[in-house]
């Protein structure tokens, strides 16, 4: 089937085959990544605008070098300074960019479904870069991508994702993807931050850490923020780390081949000790690379190209 | 001496338990028996045939925006919103600006009734000093002032030993309280009911449980101080049968539920549409059964539309952003209709109970009643008349409606207001 979605909202909805599409576009796109000529023309008198509402540093920069590496020209939104913090509406900000002739717009929002409400607006293509604690799609598909790197097909593989839930986005695009692509998946975390709604999106969800990561093939860790124990989800940082942070003899309960995933930005010693984030199962690094490779391919993507253009268009 | 004869209806009134074939007749502004011969020669006829003749409509729970957000609304558009949908009177929240927390401002509503109204407004006052919930507002004066109710609306008393004082005080002067049962604490920066959906959608859920609680707290205070507490738009199972067992033991708690908890469930949320979004929110289809059910034996009392207008560009927002609330006066009697006589097989005259006598008696209004004698307040409508209702060509201000460019099937004919027909056949009479 032709790839034919202008929009990136969600890994929700789109289709297994279109997961496919991506990551076999992404694929070929990383080979270029390690050329000394890194650019190809596809998108050359493209402009992309990043309008990032809310903090971001590394999908951000991976977003902009994607953009860079396909041609195409990048403008920065900078919320701090537009006029957002003057009250304009989202609305408004969106349209004026538009009418700016930007021909493709991603967005990074607080609020979950933003990037749905701007695709109803806007006739150029959305790209949702995380929205609220919905979902983060590419990081879902860069993660994905990553797993595939080591273990091949995803089917029947048992993941761990270990954590924040409830307010993580990354998450959910990850549940999401990989329940497509036939992955056996489990929550863990504290009862407060994994509730047991998650199952069903076809998960499972436990709060036992050392039954979940028993012969777990990939444990992909999410940040623990400090807000959430001021909400009172759990009692304190070091009761977390203590309960359910990951370290050296948490990880031997791993089956020997598994990989150790975090989207980043890691809180050191907190989620996951220092030692096995820089070890040798920890892909943390690649994922940020091969997050560069799969927004070039959402980008293409979205931008009209078809999958299998993408060999001539890399030559 | 004006004389209105209304023929040949099907005359549902449950204040009489009459519901048949037959005419209504009007002197003055209210119900007679018969007129005598040579007055139906002189009477206004109006052929009935066909509609169904009801009490006007009473809702307890509308938002008419003034004073002070009267680009949303004002008792002059809200009121036509009211006739447009047979209502003939509503009860209005003290959420203004300023709120109506005092008798000036009550004086300046009853301003704007006098002025502006089409159908009759009788407003509420708040329980504490600008919803603040920290001292109780002038509860006396506001009662001198003519407020039916007290209620501080979206900002529910979260003190109870404020609410306990506001119970007593108000039970003096035999003033029933309003309340919007929701812990605060358990819903900070929530926009959906908590479950399943709100996980998948990344929204901060609204706990059943918040609402559950308050209920259960307002039966206990009530239970210990012997006050009328009212719990506006119940939505959730467990809050119905809280109710359903303080019912039992003889507590003063009666309760509302809305046409639109009555019709939809958070699943209708899957596409953030702000037009589903509302406080307290949509539920779950259990919650949603068991509200039917409430309304089937009782327990709940009454229908109220909790009629909340927000102007196009403010609903046109962020799902997170948006304010709360949807229109409901102009699409109460259709929805309810659909949900309750066609999907439930409640009977017509059920439906106007809920509708009319029930909201009437429970605040003790001279309404909701086509006796001779009673007000001549009366709605005729087609039950089965089909129409797609456009939120654009309302007379509301405002234009958040769910059911905006859908087919509705009921449809009101005639609102008519002390024996004064205020709408007829689409169109406000005078304006």
């Amino acid at each position: 089937m032709p790839w034919n979605r202008k929009h990136l909202l969600t890994i929700e909805e789109l289709s297994l085959e279109e997961i496919a599409q991506i990551h076999a576009t992404a694929a070929a796109f990383k080979k270029i990544l390690g050329r000394s000529v890194k650019k190809v023309p596809v998108l050359r008198g493209k402009t992309i605008v990043n309008l990032f509402l809310e903090p971001s540093t590394r999908t951000r920069m991976a977003f902009d070098m994607a953009a860079k590496r396909l041609s195409a020209d990048v403008i920065a939104f900078d919320a701090a300074s537009s006029s957002t913090t003057k009250g304009e509406t989202l609305r408004d900000t969106a349209q004026n960019i538009q009418a700016l002739n930007a021909d493709m717009i991603v967005i990074r929002h607080a609020a979950s479904g933003s990037p749905l409400y701007l695709s109803k607006i806007l006739t150029i293509p959305v790209i949702n870069a995380g929205d609220g604690a919905h979902e983060h799609p590419t990081q879902g598909l860069l993660d994905t991508f990553t797993m595939q790197e080591h273990l091949g097909s995803l089917r029947g593989r048992k993941v761990v994702i270990l954590g924040d839930i409830l307010f993580s986005r990354v998450a959910r695009s990850n549940i999401h993807a990989l329940v497509k692509m036939g992955a056996a998946v489990t929550l863990v975390g504290p009862s407060t931050l994994v509730p047991g709604w998650f199952t069903a999106m076809g998960v499972a969800v436990s709060h036992d850490l050392k039954s979940a990561l028993a012969d777990a093939e990939v444990v992909m860790l999410l940040r623990i923020q400090h807000e959430r124990q001021r909400e009172s989800h759990f009692p304190s940082i070091g009761e977390y780390t203590s309960m359910f942070g990951l370290n050296q003899a948490r990880a031997s309960w791993l089956n020997p081949r598994a990989i150790i995933m975090h989207p980043g930005p890691i809180n050191r010693g907190v989620e996951i000790d220092s030692d096995l984030a820089d070890g040798a199962r920890s892909v943390i690094l690649e994922q940020v690379t091969n997050g560069i490779a799969v927004r070039m391919a959402v980008l293409y993507l979205c931008a009209g190209y078809q999958p299998e253009q993408v060999i001539a268009s890399t030559r | 001496m004006p004389l209105l004869w209304i023929r040949h209806a099907r005359v549902i009134d449950p204040a009489t338990g009459r519901d048949a074939e037959g005419d209504l007749f009007v002197r003055d502004g209210r119900m007679v028996a018969s007129l005598a011969p040579a007055e139906r020669k002189r009477a206004r006829q109006i052929d009935a045939r066909g509609l169904v003749a009801a009490p006007g409509l009473v809702d307890l729970h509308v938002h008419f925006r003034e004073p002070g957000q009267t680009r949303k609304e004002t008792i002059g558009s809200g009121t036509r919103a009211a006739a447009v949908g047979g209502f003939t009177t509503v009860v209005c929240m003290p959420n203004t600006t300023p709120p109506a927390d005092n008798a000036g401002t009550i004086q300046f509503i009853h301003d704007a009734i006098r002025r502006d109204a089409v159908v009759k407004v009788l407003p509420t006052g708040c329980i504490t000093l600008g919803q603040k919930g920290e001292a109780l507002a002038p509860i006396g004066s506001l009662k001198r002032a003519g407020v039916v109710a007290i209620t501080d609306d979206g900002d529910c008393v979260q003190s109870n030993e404020l609410m306990r004082r506001a119970l007593e005080y108000a039970k003096m002067f035999d003033l029933p309280i309003m309340d919007h049962c929701q812990d605060r604490s358990m819903t900070v920066g929530s926009v959906m009911n908590e479950g399943v959906i709100s996980t998948r959608l990344g929204l901060r859920g609204w706990p059943h449980a918040a609402e559950d609680l308050i209920v259960a707290r307002n039966v206990i205070l009530s239970s210990y101080t012997g006050a009328h507490i009212h719990l506006q738009h119940l939505t959730s199972k467990a809050s119905v049968e809280i109710v359903r067992r303080a019912k039992a033991d003889g507590i003063r708690i009666t309760a509302e539920a809305t046409p639109h908890h009555l019709a939809l469930t958070e699943d209708a949320l899957g596409t953030y549409d702000t037009h589903f979004k509302m406080n307290p929110p949509l539920r779950t289809e259990a919650d949603r059964q068991a509200l039917v059910a409430g309304l089937r034996d009782g327990t709940i009392d009454c229908i109220a539309t909790d009629h909340a207008p927000h102007t196009p560009d403010e609903k046109d927002r962020e799902f997170d952003h948006a304010p709360n609330g949807i229109l409901g006066l102009e699409t109460a009697l259709p929805v309810v209709l659909g949900v309750l006589m066609r999907r439930h097989r409640f009977t017509l005259a059920r439906v106007v109970d809920l509708m009319t006598r029930r909201p009437a008696t429970l605040l003790g209004l001279e309404a909701g009643s086509l006796a001779p004698g009673a007000p001549a307040d009366i709605c005729l409508f087609d039950p089965e008349e089909s129409w797609r209702y456009e939120a654009k060509s309302g007379a509301s201000k405002s234009r958040n409606s769910p059911w905006d460019g859908q087919m509705l099937q009921g449809r009101v004919a005639f609102t008519i207001v002390d024996g004064r027909t205020v709408f007829r056949r689409g169109h406000i009479v005078g304006d």
